[in-house]
């Protein structure tokens, strides 16, 4: 498993970790019953905050993505991956034809995936990220470059 | 257990008439990595020496963990729990990096050779070279070895990385995450490289002339804060200051922008009756938090 972070994003890393593991266990890179690297792993690999690791995992825990087995480290729980693998082909399928009819009407890939952003955020309602407001709304768009360095 | 590695209360500092600390308030977890942050003369560096004994303070309390700062021999005690890593990065010119690891080895019975040793590894420090030849990456890698090994529970670092190249300052990093993670030392550090700061602290606290203007769990500080970018079809109108619930708005012609921590949803609401073309809600970075919260910024 591969994990990589954006630390100067505006997403909680915490949050980017968790949606990073869930990713590589709805692909399979990860199975059921594997093990996860240890908090401590994670840390120096990404030379990033231990507890911010550990809260990452404390949440798949409690989503129960995860089981911490105490003194063992953390594993895969044990949920039907082969199941939602095949959900994700299939809604995949579905987006690949959605995108298609975009291009053929002429929409480039930035306003493809405003269309995308702005359809989930409705969706999914999440309160923080949903606007409301006439036209050209973007909802959740990152903000920030990387390699920012403070002047001084 | 449960107290505080760190904790002021109104900590007040003068140097001659002018105000250096002005009541500040902090509380450092033990386990976390501190980003303490502000411009050059927002007081960073006359916190870290009150905390180590290097300067009195004026006004205003001092607990290292749990201990109160009230006498020399606290102070002292203290300070045999915190390794520190000063601004200057001072060495002993005349001495090879062995002979200074040994020298400083032979004042702390709790020196840890296992740390010694990995971090000798991870640094690549020439055993052999004196310390004025060494690079200026590598005398500060040095210098934060010697506070590393010395078994501290607490590592105290003024700008721990300023003048790393990002090969070194990643080792650093890394050797930082190392110990928080298996040793559970609360570090506490002074910073303005805040892409090194979102990579490795859990808690910031940004001070500005002397007093904290924001802290938190930095994750948290990035959940709760949205950036809010209005448009309107003609100019921003100036009453959107008597918004409630925002912070930092600015206008600049048609646009109007400013953030918001509680409550964004009730707030974005409310800009509707000002008749916005649109309305966008950010993330916000760091850099950003910085850059709304600090005089002149």
């Amino acid at each position: 498993m591969h994990l990589r972070v954006s630390f100067s994003s505006g997403v909680p890393i915490y949050v980017q970790l968790m949606e990073q593991i869930k990713h590589a266990v709805e692909t399979g890179a990860v199975r059921a019953g594997e093990q996860l690297p240890t908090i401590r792993k994670v840390a120096e690999d990404l030379a990033m905050n231990p507890n911010t690791v550990a809260r990452a995992y404390r949440e798949l825990e409690r989503e129960g993505a995860i089981e911490v087995r105490h003194g063992l480290g953390a594993f895969v729980a044990d949920v039907e991956t082969g199941a939602k693998t095949t959900v994700i082909a299939e809604a995949a399928e579905s987006l690949r034809r959605a995108i298609a009819t975009g291009a053929i009407l002429g929409l480039s890939e930035p306003e493809l995936r405003r269309v995308f952003e702005k359809e989930l955020s409705r969706v999914t309602g999440d309160g923080s990220q949903a606007v409301s407001g006439a036209g050209g709304n973007r909802a959740g768009t990152k903000a920030g470059g990387s390699g920012e360095r403070s002047s001084d | 257990m449960n107290e505080a590695a760190i904790e002021t209360h109104g900590l007040s500092k003068s140097y001659r008439d002018k105000a250096a600390l002005r009541g500040l308030e902090l509380n450092v977890p033990r386990g976390s990595i501190y980003g303490f942050l502000g411009r050059n003369g927002a007081g960073k560096t006359t916190t870290l020496k009150l905390l180590m004994g290097i300067l009195r303070r004026d006004a205003g309390e001092m607990r290292i963990f749990g201990e109160a700062m009230d006498s020399e021999a606290a102070q002292v005690e203290a300070r045999r729990r915190i390794g520190f890593v000063s601004e200057d990065k001072e060495l002993y010119p005349f001495m090879t990096v062995g002979q200074m690891i040994r020298f400083t080895r032979s004042f702390f019975p709790g020196w840890r050779r296992d740390l010694e040793e990995k971090y000798l590894e991870l640094f690549r420090l020439p055993l052999n070279r004196s310390v004025p030849k060494l690079s200026k990456g590598m005398r500060t890698q040095l210098m934060i070895l010697l506070a590393m090994a010395r078994g501290a529970d607490l590592l105290v670092m003024d700008e721990p990385t300023s003048g790393l190249d990002p090969i070194m300052t990643e080792e650093v990093l890394q050797a930082l995450a190392d110990l928080a993670a298996g040793e559970g030392v609360t570090i506490f550090f002074s910073s303005h490289q805040l892409t090194e700061v979102e990579q490795i602290c859990d808690h910031v606290c940004l001070i500005d002339d002397g007093q904290k203007v924001l802290d938190g769990v930095l994750d948290d500080l990035k959940s709760q804060y949205r950036r809010i970018v209005l448009v309107f079809d003609s100019a921003a109108p100036s009453a959107l200051a008597g918004l409630k619930g925002i912070d930092h708005l600015r206008r600049a012609g048609r646009t109007a922008s400013m953030l918001a921590h509680v409550d964004v949803e009730s707030v974005v609401a409310c800009t509707q009756e000002f008749a916005p073309l649109s309305v966008e809600v950010h993330p916000v970075t760091l850099k950003e938090l910085f850059m709304d919260h600090v005089r002149g910024g």
